[in-house]
């Protein structure tokens, strides 16, 4: 565990040696690491990887079981849920990526100007935080998903993002702020505010670094959630719509009501769902006990 | 797949043996009956509404004059009517009520609460909505001679004017609850049918117990029934499998039959008929560039519908191709005529090629818009995926959006769409009820697609007029040809209404539509 | 502690009113105009003057500021106003609902605790043996498979394997408690296995930390019997932080079981909320997020003072 923390003072340097080490540390850790990869890998690559084309619709073989020209099956429209599971896969992370980047990356600007500033700026930031969390989180998901036009960039709805990032706003806030409180007493920030220096240098040169932790650990945590979150609202047929590729989405509508002509059909995409959700946690998981053993989220 | 087949063709020939052996059993009284309806009504009056939503929840508290025969339909027969005599002139309907029926809360129900009804119906007061303003629009007085009688006379002779008598949609009200408060159907129930109101739990059912005083004697036969929200199709299924409710009476896809019939086997009764029900691509003729008939045309001519039809009938509840009027109806026209229509060509490639031709013309190559949809799992999801993929086809990207109902039909109203699936939900055959859709914008909101179309209206009022059948369906495809070529809107399928029940539910009658035959009184349990 | 206690009473008044003002002025955004949705709905055929005499009659046509200050006055009496939509009573709209969405997160804690206690503690004890691994596989399995999935596969297995469904109506505890647990169980223990596993992680860690701590060591020492220190000293620490986490799962499970009522036909609270988003029923949103915020707020005062009453460094800061 002590590796822990020079490995974070030189990131740069130590990176492969890093790597290394935590997966030497955290096995199971590099294991979930391995599946992301391989998830990742599938998503941007899905033209190349996928077998057909996960649009095309093909009447003649409905419901077609596992075999070797589709090894998951096909849908009720008889488009290859093998190919619909990489195209979602797409989805899933990038939708879960940015919501999770977006919303941590704000709660921890708040948290860490919450922190520095402290005083009537702090009161502020704590109300808005607390007003955030005292706000049911699907109310807030359903109002931004229909409060705005549609606003799509390459096939992604950039409401279904905000409607995800943004309860993760305040629950990063919290946690980075009680990080970077215990940073703010330090001398050396004292120091550097008698040198001189901006608010902006001081909070990203001295500040930052030390949350790097949590923030890192909590970006991974939400990447999980975003994505259960995604699947979630396209069930509801709130979030990404048919025709596109999406996990969720695959579960709505007629899939169960097939579960004993074609199981598969209810099978998979849950299994793709659980597993990235299931990677995205242990990587967390394992990547806390790496960096911050006695950090909980 | 052929033993599954074999197994479907079983069951409904087991049903139709089933059905002639009810016939001969004597019913028998009591038992509450559970189903399903896949959807909650936001209020009670049947006047204000267009769901089956609000008849299944409402027929079996109310009456109307007339009803269908659905032993013989599309006949006619009597309801609070004992009988009716129409003048040779065709403008006088005189109508017998029966004598001493009562409303649910003791009232008396005499010819002025008809009276009450229908003015109500033609002629909404102020803050009331009626849908049938427009079919009653003949109408140019209503007496009540004495209690039992009431005598409508018309301003023109109109062929469908008993068909608008024996619609589903004009359940009798009390004339003094109107009186109190023009808007009282919509929260409260005071009816004459054999059935009186219960409870309502929001979002759960709504249960009804036998009406002691019905005027039909020795009916109803159940003591009383829940109708169960279901707005999942899959919930739905699951609790028709495991017995929570005996049956859905609006209807099921092909795929979700065949799952039933391989779970319960014969305790399952399948029962089939096409269906007055179509789905409808409609466009936004104010908005570009569907003002331009050449984009509207090709987009249509990218559907392959006798494909879609095919495939599409497996999965989902539509299935049979048809213009404005069902297929299979002494009106609708011939298969022939109708490959010749824009649309309907059964050489799709050709049909593709020229529509691709088209768009480029039109200077769209590179077309872009959405599709609002309902959110219905059955049939408006598959309808709308098969569309997006149909012109997909043809280089056009389009981006499938799906509501809900009332956020939906609010759109289309307000014209606040590019283009849209919609839907003609008719309760016969008659094609003057048929293509009221497809009339000018001005004066009828029916039409979605915003378009006015003078030479749509007349062949219209002609056809409406004319006696002749033959000559009346050349009227009529002579507007099918005007509409397709213009391309405001356009059917593209037509339903296929499968109903499920557990074969211990007697007594109900299947039909083309699912907003007939509601009222539960004829339905009883063989337990 | 009294001191603590009102300076943290009063703190829930700005959060709530900030609430209100944010739901009000949200829904303001969303397009759509629930007079339209409503009378258009199902396809009516509706005049202009109607839907102006119905906005009218709602106080629609009033200035925005006036339908709040109107709306603020009546919380005040606690009163929540009609339901646009039903034009009954928010407050009646809400209380079944609320009594079956209560029910299933009450059962769904229950349930979880009874299991994380043992599974974190173990866990904890045998840290970093095939015990800690398989409680570690599980607890993340618990927070990997949605809800709603887990659901929809209890329910298929009972209609596969036993041909049987749970009722579809929802019958109060005490009018059928047989009847209304076999219709309940269900969707609380697919919601039960992931809080389960949130908070028998949550008890291995804070126990992991309290164990390392000085007193737990000298107890130790000193000899007393290994599993008295757990009990006595070690679990009641480690508590703490897991009963923040019952408290804020519960919280959320009232709003948030919305897929799970999908998936099970629960006629409960998250239904309600999309069912009245989609029809722009901005009074009973209004009130059903003002009940849940209240709940969040009350559960957490509730956490604050336990951990005041706990530690004196809190409330003397």
């Amino acid at each position: 565990m002590s590796l822990a923390l020079p490995a974070l003072a030189a990131p740069r340097i130590r990176l492969w040696r890093g790597a290394g080490d935590f997966a030497r540390a955290q096995p199971l850790g590099a294991v979930s690491f391995v599946i992301i990869c391989l998830m990742m890998f599938a998503g941007i690559f899905c033209t190349w990887v996928a077998p057909y084309d996960p649009l095309n619709i093909d009447f003649a073989s409905i419901l077609a079981p596992p075999s070797w020209s589709h090894w998951c099956g096909t849908d009720a429209y008889g488009r290859d849920i093998c190919s619909r599971l990489i195209y979602g896969s797409r989805t899933a992370l990038v939708i879960g990526f940015t919501a999770s980047f977006a919303g941590a990356s704000i709660g921890a600007v708040l948290g860490i100007a919450s922190a520095y500033f402290g005083g009537k700026i702090d009161d502020y930031i704590q109300r808005l935080v607390d007003i955030l969390l005292a706000f049911p989180l699907i109310v807030l998901a359903l109002v931004v998903v229909a409060a705005f036009p549609r606003f799509l960039v390459g096939g992604i709805d950039v409401n279904l993002i905000a409607a995800i990032a943004i309860p993760i706003i305040p629950r990063v806030a919290r946690v980075v702020r009680a990080a970077a409180l215990s940073v703010r007493v330090m001398p050396y920030i004292d120091a550097a505010r008698a040198a001189g220096y901006s608010h902006a240098r001081i909070i990203f040169r001295h500040m930052a670094p030390n949350v790097v932790a949590p923030y890192l650990i909590m970006l991974t945590a939400f990447i999980a959630q975003a994505i259960l979150a995604e699947a979630s609202l396209s069930f509801l047929g709130l979030g990404v719509t048919e025709p596109t590729a999406a996990w969720g989405l695959m579960l709505s509508g007629n899939a169960a009501d097939f579960y004993r002509e074609a199981p598969w059909m209810i099978l998979f995409p849950g299994i793709a769902i659980s597993l990235a959700v299931f990677a995205f946690n242990l990587f967390g998981d394992s990547l806390r006990d790496y960096l911050d053993p006695r950090f909980r989220v | 797949m052929l033993t599954k087949l074999a197994r479907v063709i079983l069951a409904t020939a087991a049903f139709a043996f089933a059905a002639g052996a009810a016939q001969a059993q004597t019913p028998k009284k009591g038992g509450t009956l559970n189903f399903a309806i896949s959807a909650e009504t936001p209020h009670y009056d049947c006047h204000g509404s267009d769901t089956y939503a609000t008849l299944h929840f409402s027929s079996p508290f109310y009456s109307t004059l007339l009803r269908y025969n659905l032993n013989k339909f599309p006949e006619v027969e009597a309801d609070l009517a004992k009988s009716w005599t129409v003048s040779p002139d065709q403008l006088t309907y005189t109508f017998m009520l029966h004598d001493g029926v009562k409303f649910h809360d003791g009232t008396p129900l005499t010819s002025t609460d008809v009276k009450a009804t229908f003015d109500r119906l033609r002629n909404p007061p102020q803050g009331v909505i009626s849908n049938r303003k427009a079919t009653f629009a003949d109408i140019e007085s209503i007496e009540t001679p004495n209690p039992t009688t009431i005598v409508f006379k018309l301003k023109a002779v109109n062929s469908s004017m008993l068909d608008h008598f024996a619609s589903p949609w004009n359940c009798i009200y009390a004339a003094k609850d109107l009186a109190a408060d023009p808007n009282a159907p919509k929260t409260k129930i005071n009816g004459t049918g054999p059935f009186t109101f219960v409870e309502h739990i929001k979002g759960s059912h709504v249960a009804g117990k036998r009406n002691e005083n019905y005027f039909k004697q020795g009916l109803p036969y159940l003591d009383g029934y829940r109708g169960i929200f279901m707005l999942q199709a899959a919930a739905m299924l699951n609790a028709l499998q495991g017995g929570q409710v005996l049956a859905e009476f609006r209807g099921v896809s092909p795929a979700e039959r065949d799952r039933m019939v391989a779970a319960m086997g014969d305790k399952l009764r399948v029962e089939e008929s096409s269906w007055t029900l179509n789905l409808v691509v409609v466009f936004n003729v104010e908005k570009k560039p569907f003002d331009d008939p050449r984009v509207r045309k090709a987009l249509l001519m990218a559907i392959d519908r006798w494909g879609g039809s095919q495939g599409l009938s497996k999965i989902s509840t539509l299935r049979s191709v048809g213009g404005v009027v069902r297929p299979g109806s002494p009106l609708a026209t011939p298969e022939a005529e109708l490959v010749k229509l824009p649309g309907f060509s059964k050489d799709i490639a050709k049909s593709r090629a020229e529509a691709k031709k088209l768009l480029a013309e039109a200077g769209v190559s590179n077309l872009k818009f959405t599709l609002w949809n309902r959110n219905l799992a059955m049939p408006y999801t598959p309808a709308g995926v098969f569309l997006v993929d149909q012109w997909r086809q043809i280089g056009v990207e389009v981006e499938h959006k799906q509501s809900d109902t009332a956020p939906y039909v609010s759109a289309l109203q307000s014209g606040n769409f590019e283009v849209a699936i919609d839907f003609n939900n008719l309760f016969n055959d008659d094609a003057s009820l048929a293509m009221t859709k497809y009339l000018s914008h001005k004066g009828n909101p029916l039409n979605m697609s915003r378009s006015n179309d003078a030479e749509i209206d007349k062949l219209y009022e002609q056809q409406v007029r004319e006696r002749d059948p033959g000559k009346r369906r050349e009227l009529i495809m002579a507007l099918e040809k005007r509409l397709f070529e213009q391309g405001y809107q356009q059917p593209l399928l037509w339903w296929h209404r499968i109903v499920l029940s557990h074969k211990t539910v007697m007594g109900w009658k299947m039909s083309p539509s699912h907003n007939l035959g509601a009222d539960l009184a004829d339905v009883w349990l063989n337990q | 502690m009294l001191r603590y206690t009102i300076n943290r009473v009063l703190l829930m008044i700005p959060t709530l009113i900030g609430v209100a003002v944010l739901v009000f002025f949200l829904l303001r955004v969303v397009p759509g105009d629930i007079v339209e949705v409503k009378l258009r709905g199902d396809g009516g055929n509706v005049s202009q003057e109607t839907i102006e005499m119905e906005r009218k009659r709602f106080g629609l046509d009033r200035p925005l500021i006036v339908q709040f200050a109107d709306w603020m006055i009546g919380m005040a009496k606690l009163d929540l106003g009609r339901s646009m939509w039903t034009e009954r009573p928010v407050i009646e709209e809400i209380s079944l609902r609320l009594e079956l969405s209560l029910q299933v997160a009450i059962m769904a804690t229950l349930i979880a605790v009874l299991i994380a206690i043992p599974l974190g503690t173990l866990a904890a004890l045998f840290r970093d043996t095939w015990i800690d691994y398989l409680m570690r596989i599980i607890t993340i399995g618990g927070l990997s498979i949605p809800s709603f999935w887990f659901g929809m596969l209890i329910m298929l297995s009972l209609l596969a394997f036993f041909n049987w469904l749970p009722p579809i109506t929802f019958t109060p505890i005490y009018v059928d408690p047989v009847a209304n647990l076999k219709q309940l169980i269900w969707p609380a223990i697919a919601v039960g296995y992931r809080y389960c596993a949130v908070v028998a992680r949550m008890i291995r860690s804070s126990l992991l930390e309290v164990l390392n701590e000085d007193y737990i060591r000298t107890a130790r020492a000193k000899g007393v019997f290994e599993r008295l220190v757990i009990s006595r000293h070690a679990l009641r620490n480690a508590l703490l932080p897991a009963i923040t986490v019952i408290g804020l799962e519960f919280t959320f499970l009232i709003g948030g079981l919305v897929v799970t009522e999908q998936v099970f036909n629960l006629n409960g609270i998250g239904q309600l909320f999309v069912q009245s988003v989609s029809r722009n029923d901005f009074m009973l949103i209004q009130g059903m997020v003002m009940l849940i915020a209240a709940f969040y707020v009350f559960v957490n005062l509730i956490i604050d003072l336990l951990y005041a009453w706990f530690d004196p460094r809190i409330r003397y800061n």
